[in-house]
């Protein structure tokens, strides 16, 4: 044992010096299957920069939304990278708790990078965070069926077409519904939806002076319409249905027609778990009084909280998997259909891309999704489908909650409104609004 | 689980020397362990209390100061509020009847030799092990949804309409789902008590002319007692802050026919990261948890008489 007394010694003295020379950056995400994709990629930036050492948090959505937001509000540099929302980003950046970003190669390109999600990133001009991800809403309906009764979709639908639609595909003995929407309550479930439609109506959630106006005939008449609807030719249990319940429907081929998230085209398309791949067309979110607001802009970014340790290995990792590099890396594994959506103009020129029968219509939503101005009037927030206040997690989630217990029977819609309106009133009086 | 259920008692080791004479040495020495409860149960007892009288938004720092009882106002002026007392309420009764009645009467069932009694007990036992929120989902996504549901499917073959279980009935839905997670614990709690019964006990009553249904009422119930209080009194604890279940299914709604306190003080503070609501609603919840078991104790403490 002696005799390896004093390699052993050196060699651990190698060993320590090396990982202190380790920088380790801890990333905290949501566990979408892009993102699982990008842990599973990350070894290939680990290559490249030997001194780097990943280290991933990855949770559900809500859970690490929790810890994020704690991280990175009290400061504790708990995470490098945290990667949050585009509801998220200015809110904490007001507060002064990211970093910019600013130190770009020179191929990275950011005008590439689609200017609704750069807007909705930055804060007085300043980019706070990089997408990852990014999503809008459309309408996706089954072709098929459409073709079968002699239909066909408008290139710009107005929900009355809708309505017209879902009453003539309903078919409730042969089990298929005309329509089916969200109705779980939540800020991010039925009201993700519920505020693009409410939007095109013609609602608005405050005036100018902070007021709220939700006890009004405009959303007595947005939301008489979504529970008409729903009640007519929508499936039942639609007030606890979510992204994947509906989701379900559709490729179990139980609806005709859907609207909801962007991304949800790649999953529709793929012949593995869909039933209904190659069936569906894609056309843009409805509108009706106003196109302002009629489809949702959602981004996952990465920033970087300002009590980061390893600040700048942490923009080296967030530059590396939103660049086009990262892109074609995952087209190489996964094939095109599979590449983070939304982000970048390039993916959406490359033909091989274009090939997905819903990439035209993302790209489109994408490009005219504009959260500075959502609404038929002004109003004093941004968000398109949120109110871009730290309270909207609370109130909306009261708000979707009223919603669907009108859509489930329980309360009469106006009601559900008078109810909101107290709700939200209290709300903002308690968080001190007007400001 | 927690630790609330009994004081530590200090008991002098046996005789009648140490009645007459507290035994200092020995007090001295449990000390350590008695201050260390007691900062345990304190600190953070106090300051939830301390955040509950303040503002205290960790996303908007802006608001800040003394808030009297605002916090406590703006939760129970809020339009849920009676609705979520009442719910947790009945949430916790339902619950409990339902898995003492059918905990004993499985209890009884599983007290005697059978085929594959091993299996049968594992099966009894597991949905307790099972995570709430898987239980939940897949309650809600394969069991009773109301269009790709089992239920759903028998009652189609059936000829019957599907069942909105969750939209029609949702407090009873979780109520279903709370009870098949809990009827486990109620049950191995009550069959390990039921095994300390005297088997000639039973011979004896029996011989005397006793039936099936005397012998259940008559000399199993009584000397299930302390147990069922067992079951009672953790359950309780447990339930009233049910919250898992109806986060994954319903949340909360449809309007606030699902929600407990748990999930309105999750609802109204928790998801806007305001601390001093969120601590105000605890402090309710204690409130609340005291006032219920002390109900629970005099009703046991009657039935329990002579015990």
């Amino acid at each position: 044992m002696k005799r390896f007394a004093s390699p052993l010694f050196a060699v651990l003295i190698t060993g320590v010096s090396v990982l202190a020379q380790q920088k380790t950056v801890t990333i905290a995400t949501v566990n979408n299957p892009d993102m699982i994709e990008l842990k599973k990629l990350s070894p290939k930036f680990e290559e490249k920069n030997p001194d780097i050492k990943l280290n991933w948090v990855i949770t559900e959505e809500n859970t690490i939304r929790q810890r994020i937001t704690t991280d990175v509000s009290t400061g504790s540099g708990q995470f490098d990278i945290v990667q949050i929302g585009l509801y998220e980003t200015p809110i904490f950046a007001k507060r002064g708790w990211l970093r910019p970003m600013e130190n770009f190669p020179a191929d990275y390109d950011l005008e590439d990078l689609f200017k609704s999600l750069r807007d909705g990133l930055s804060y007085q001009g300043k980019l706070y965070a990089l997408p990852f991800y990014g999503e809008s809403s459309m309408l996706m309906y089954r072709k098929d069926l459409f073709d079968e009764k002699g239909l066909k979709m408008p290139d710009q639908p107005k929900y009355e077409d809708i309505k017209k639609f879902a009453d003539a595909l309903t078919d409730k003995a042969k089990g298929v519904y005309g329509i089916t929407l969200r109705g779980k309550p939540g800020w991010g479930e039925n009201m993700a939806f519920l505020g693009t439609l409410l939007n095109t109506f013609g609602c608005t959630w405050f005036d100018m002076k902070w007021t709220p106006t939700i006890d009004t005939p405009e959303w007595k008449k947005a939301i008489t319409f979504y529970i008409d609807l729903m009640k007519a030719d929508g499936p039942p249990g639609a007030s606890a249905n979510g992204f994947n319940e509906n989701l379900t429907l559709m490729t179990s081929g139980k609806a005709a027609m859907w609207i909801d998230a962007t991304v949800a085209g790649g999953m529709l398309e793929n012949a593995k778990e869909s039933q209904v791949a190659g069936k569906m067309g894609y056309a843009p979110s409805p509108i009706e009084a106003t196109p302002n607001g009629s489809h949702w802009l959602w981004s996952w970014a990465f920033a970087i909280p300002k009590a980061a340790k390893q600040a700048e290995a942490a923009e080296k990792f967030a530059v590396w998997a939103t660049s086009k590099d990262y892109i074609k890396l995952v087209a190489d594994d996964i094939g095109w259909a599979g590449v983070p959506p939304g982000t970048r103009k390039s993916t959406y020129d490359n033909p091989e891309y274009q090939k997905a029968p819903f990439a035209a219509p993302t790209l489109q939503a994408m490009q005219t999704a504009d959260p500075t101005n959502p609404a038929i009037k002004p109003v004093p927030y941004t968000g398109i489908q949120f109110v871009g206040i730290p309270e909207f997690q609370s109130f909306g989630t009261v708000v979707g909650q009223n919603i669907s217990g009108a859509l489930a029977g329980k309360s009469s819609v106006d009601q559900a409104l008078k109810d909101s309106q107290a709700a939200v009133a209290r709300a903002v009086k308690q968080a001190g609004y007007p400001k | 689980m927690s630790a609330v259920t009994q004081e530590p008692v200090a008991a002098p080791v046996g005789g009648p020397a140490s009645a007459e004479k507290p035994n200092i040495l020995l007090a001295l020495l449990e000390t350590p362990s008695i201050i260390a409860l007691l900062l345990w149960m304190i600190v953070p007892l106090a300051m939830t209390i301390y955040f509950s009288f303040i503002r205290y938004s960790l996303l908007n720092p802006d608001i800040s100061g003394f808030a009297g009882i605002e916090n406590y106002q703006f939760l129970t002026e809020d339009e849920s509020f009676w609705p979520a007392i009442i719910n947790t309420v009945l949430l916790m009764g339902a619950v409990l009847i339902i898995t003492i009645v059918f905990g004993t009467l499985l209890a009884v069932l599983y007290d005697r030799e059978f085929f594959g009694k091993n299996v049968a007990t594992l099966l009894v036992i597991a949905p307790f092990f099972v995570m709430p929120t898987v239980s939940a989902l897949i309650w809600k996504n394969y069991i009773m949804h109301p269009v790709y549901g089992l239920i759903a499917f028998v009652l189609h073959k059936l000829g019957l309409p599907a069942v909105d279980w969750f939209g029609d009935y949702p407090l009873i839905s979780i109520i279903i789902i709370v009870s098949w997670e809990w009827l486990p614990f109620a049950f191995l709690i009550l069959f390990t008590s039921l095994k300390s019964l005297d088997q000639e006990q039973k011979e004896a009553a029996s011989i005397d002319g006793a039936n099936a249904f005397q012998l259940f009422f008559y000399i199993i119930v009584p000397h299930l007692q302390r147990a069922i209080g067992v079951v009672v009194m953790i359950e309780t604890i447990f339930l009233l802050s049910i919250f898992a279940e109806i986060y994954t299914t319903t949340s909360g709604g449809p309007g606030h026919a699902t929600t407990n306190l748990a999930f309105l003080v999750y609802s109204l503070g928790i998801q806007q990261f305001n601390v001093g609501i969120a601590s105000a609603g605890g402090i309710l919840a204690v409130i609340l948890a005291n006032i219920v078991a002390y109900f629970l104790v005099k009703m046991l403490a009657q039935n329990l008489k002579g015990r």
